[in-house]
């Protein structure tokens, strides 16, 4: 008679089996499935938890879409008189695909949580610090002491721009700047609606709330250029909230510093 | 009082020929007058398909706008207003009404036996209320200012009368307090309907999983669709009484905005997917011959993800800062487990049986396939980590897309499916099966290609992006999809005219369906029925027509009595006098 839902074990092993290899053949490079690798340690945490979750997910949709059309080539209406079993339950095989989802909900909350502690963990005495501020339509970079002085301003230029559609990465935007593996302490703020800080690149977004203060690191690992956003959406000009951040070898950045505060002082 | 007047006697009773005739206004007065289910069922399937159609050609402005860097198709306040009200329309007046209000008002009452809804003038207050909310929000394009532009999830402060001032915003507003009241209306009426209505021998555990599905659908919405109705009341007092209860500035609270939508929002993704849950079970197992398996499977499964869906709204909001990670995550993981319980049940049904690839049953399988997609993509975004680097963009527009087109899916097999018995005509199959393809291809190539760009960091709700971004070539890839949706859904418009025009008679059980609305005549008489089967199982049309093939015995034992009466179905129906001998055929059964 053999039990209904569970023909094809072997199958099934074999298919696991070979992701498996497959993932060792990639070697120790994780697929990155369209994503960024992340270019500060957070977003590199981000990261391997993006990869084996896509893998884990790929797994099971691969399992599920391949009992689908098992189900539905193998038990096409062949014979229109022959009517099939009428069967209706298997507690044991119900059992069973109750059970493995749950055991897998555990692993990744494990491991969801372990990667969030690490990505949400605030330094207590961070290097650099910035108060980012969301307006309708731009942003501006604080740079403060540790006595949250006010010691350089990066700022949008235009708050009601012309109609750019031009690249995050270009001049009409604003740029601040980051010192390579030190990390910066970004205090997020708005002074309107809700705003989205988000660097694709750093793997992280995070609301800029009217009334409330968000606090997170970032610790940059690769140098270079990469563009920000506004992603939640906020009136009419929410297209042309860019920005972008530079991430520059720590003696760079200093000087850069040092030109900011002086245009700043000057102004 | 008259809906329990009027119900027939079970066992062969004929009514006196009083009640065959229906009797009153027919044509236009009809459809503003009646209070029958069946005339307000289709009201509400027509207006929402309506909503539905002017939705789906804002989406075709939005993805005509996006196929081109530096897009000037639309003004960028032009482009706010399409997929703000693209959003609304297809949310709050099509997905969820066309359910809760249309396909559920027309046959959760059939399939229980009942002559009606408990409360028909109430339904039929819910229908004028959807109909004057759907027609107030899009009057918001005659005003001087514009339409509602403040996305469909209207987050303050944005929604305040500085940042969108005007008649538009309010419009909407009012709008969705109307749909709303319309909505918790329905609720009351399905959970009162299925509790108290249901036929002489039609247990809770014989109720079809559409049904089950429905009764779930009402206690959710009498859940969720009461906190966003009365926060869309206080939305309106901010606006134009100075409540403060979302602004800074007087001591309110912004993110009490957030957290009161989601609270709607979330149990609502689970109004908008229950319904189409049900319709895909009963499809399948009608299309394979077979019982539905894992029945009692699949009603714990339905009512443990109603129960989650009230404690997992804060992950929409995994990026304000202010919400307690690992509770919402995992709650959000919990309810792969009931999801997978019942894709394992579906794959259970189709399982030794004996597939048959109708339109009804091919839009189940697009279902399926997609419905997975969005479900493993939903997973990574329960992740709050992966949430914040994928949140807002195009990521999270795909998830959603991929999960919605799914239940429209789900919506498109309910339409096939009882197309024949709310007409007594069939759509052709022929354009009905290419529609499919052109909705499951377009599906998919509209969509997966916005996960790609999510990833490279393409924001949801831009109007406009650089061709330095790299995000040209799939964004075009994903407007050709867009042509393939609106080439299957003119498809279906076609196939509809169609059958109005050169009629195809139905008859009365045209799939060889099982359960209870297959008993009565298409489309069935004032009340319904004339006469009802006995019900001694989940599939009493089933019994009748295929007396033979009884569920498997070592299944009714283990079910014990609550199933079918002991001694099998067969002996049942000849002891009361119906003949049950005949063998399966594709002949109408009376």
């Amino acid at each position: 008679m053999g039990v209904p839902g569970v023909a094809k074990p072997r199958n099934i092993a074999r298919l696991l089996l070979l992701s498996v290899v497959a993932l060792a053949l990639g070697g120790c490079s994780l697929p990155t499935f369209g994503g960024f690798r992340g270019a500060t340690s957070q977003g590199q945490t981000e990261f391997r938890l993006w990869s084996w979750m896509t893998i884990a997910g790929l797994v099971v949709a691969v399992i599920v879409w391949g009992l689908i059309v098992w189900a539905i080539v193998a038990y096409r209406r062949r014979d229109p008189d022959k009517m099939p079993r009428q069967f209706q339950s298997n507690p044991i095989i119900e059992i069973i695909y109750t059970a493995i989802p749950i055991i897998i909900v555990g692993f990744i909350f494990f491991y969801t949580v372990v990667a969030e502690n690490k990505i949400d963990t605030l330094a207590p005495n961070p290097p650099v610090r910035i108060t980012v501020t969301g307006f309708q339509w731009g942003w501006s970079f604080s740079y403060r002491n540790s006595e949250n002085k006010q010691i350089a301003l990066v700022e949008t230029a235009q708050p009601k721009p012309p109609l750019l559609a031009a690249s995050p990465l270009s001049k009409e935007y604003p740029r601040f700047e980051l010192p390579l593996g030190e990390t910066a302490q970004i205090t997020l703020l708005s002074n309107d609606v809700v705003h989205t800080f988000y660097v694709p690149a750093f793997n992280f977004g995070r609301q800029a709330l009217p009334g409330q203060t968000n606090r997170f690191d970032f610790t940059p690992v690769q140098k270079g250029v990469f563009a920000g956003h506004c992603a939640t959406y906020c009136g009419l000009y929410h297209s042309e909230m860019l920005f972008s951040v530079a991430v520059v070898s720590p003696a760079a950045y200093r000087s850069w510093l040092s030109t900011q505060s002086a245009s700043g002082a000057a102004s | 009082m008259t809906v329990l007047a009027d119900r027939p006697e079970v066992f062969g009773g004929v009514p006196e020929p009083e009640h065959v005739h229906e009797h009153g206004p027919s044509g236009f007065l009809k459809w503003v007058t009646s209070t029958d289910h069946k005339v307000i069922g289709k009201n509400y399937t027509v207006t929402a398909v309506i909503f539905f159609l002017l939705a789906g050609a804002m989406a075709m402005l939005i993805r005509a706008q996006l196929a081109n860097p530096d897009s000037t198709f639309l003004s960028q306040h032009t482009y706010n207003e399409m997929f703000t009200m693209h959003g609304s329309l297809m949310i709050y007046l099509f997905v969820g009404p066309v359910a809760f209000g249309g396909l559920a008002n027309y046959i959760v009452p059939l399939q229980i036996g009942a002559p009606d809804m408990a409360f028909p003038r109430l339904n039929a207050l819910s229908y004028w209320l959807y109909l004057g909310g759907g027609s107030l929000m899009m009057m918001g394009f005659l005003t001087t200012g514009s339409a509602a532009d403040f996305g469909w999830v209207a987050y303050a402060p944005l929604s305040n009368s500085i940042n969108t001032p005007g008649a538009g915003p309010d419009l909407w507003i009012v709008a969705l307090v109307l749909t709303g009241f319309s909505a918790i209306f329905t609720g009351v009426n399905l959970v009162s309907t299925i509790y108290y209505l249901r036929a002489p021998g039609m247990t809770m555990f014989r109720m079809p999983i559409f049904t089950w599905n429905m009764l779930v659908t009402g206690i959710l919405i009498l859940i969720a669709f009461p906190v966003f109705t009365s926060a869309l009341v206080f939305l309106w007092c901010d606006r134009h009484l100075g409540a403060h209860i979302y602004e800074v500035s007087g001591g309110g609270v912004p993110v009490l905005w957030q957290d009161l939508f989601w609270f709607f929002g979330h149990p609502e993704v689970y109004i908008l997917a229950l319904p189409f849950f049900g319709i895909v079970t009963d499809v399948i197992a009608v299309f394979c011959r077979k019982p539905i398996f894992g029945y009692r499977g699949m009603v714990f499964a339905t009512i443990s993800i109603a129960a989650l869906s009230t404690s997992v709204w804060a992950h929409h909001m995994f990026t304000t800062g202010v919400v307690l990670l690992p509770f919402f995550s995992l709650m959000s993981y919990l309810i792969a487990v009931p999801t997978g319980i019942k894709f394992f049940n579906w794959i259970g049904t189709m399982w030794r049986g004996s597939v048959k690839f109708d339109t009804p049953m091919l839009f189940c399988l697009g279902f399926l396939a997609t419905f997975l997609i969005g479900g493993v993509t939903g997973i990574l975004l329960a992740s709050p980590p992966i949430d914040f680097a994928t949140h807002d963009t195009y990521f999270v527009v795909a998830h959603f897309h991929s999960v919605v087109m799914a239940l429209v899916m789900g919506a498109f097999a309910g339409f096939y499916y009882w197309y024949p018995k709310m007409t007594g005509r069939m759509l052709r199959e022929r354009i009905g099966k290419i529609s499919f393809w052109f909705m499951f291809i377009g599906t998919n190539v509209t969509f997966d290609p916005q996960y790609l760009l999510g990833l490279k960091g393409m924001p949801r709700r831009i109007a406009e992006y650089a061709a330095s971004d790299g995000y040209t070539t799939l964004n075009r890839i994903s407007s050709v999809g867009a042509a393939l949706l609106f080439i299957s859904v003119a498809l279906f418009v076609v196939n509809v005219v169609w059958s109005w025009w050169v009629p195809i008679p139905a008859g009365d059980n045209p799939w060889d369906a099982t359960t209870l609305e297959w008993a009565t005549t298409s489309p069935p008489p004032h009340h319904n029925f004339l006469t009802l089967p006995p019900i001694r199982s989940r599939r009493p049309v089933w019994d009748k027509n295929h007396p033979e093939h009884r569920i498997l015995d070592h299944d009714k034992a283990r079910l014990g009595g609550m199933l079918a009466a002991p001694g099998g179905t067969a002996v049942l129906l000849d002891e009361v006098g119906v003949d049950g001998g005949d063998p399966p055929s594709k002949e109408q059964n009376r």
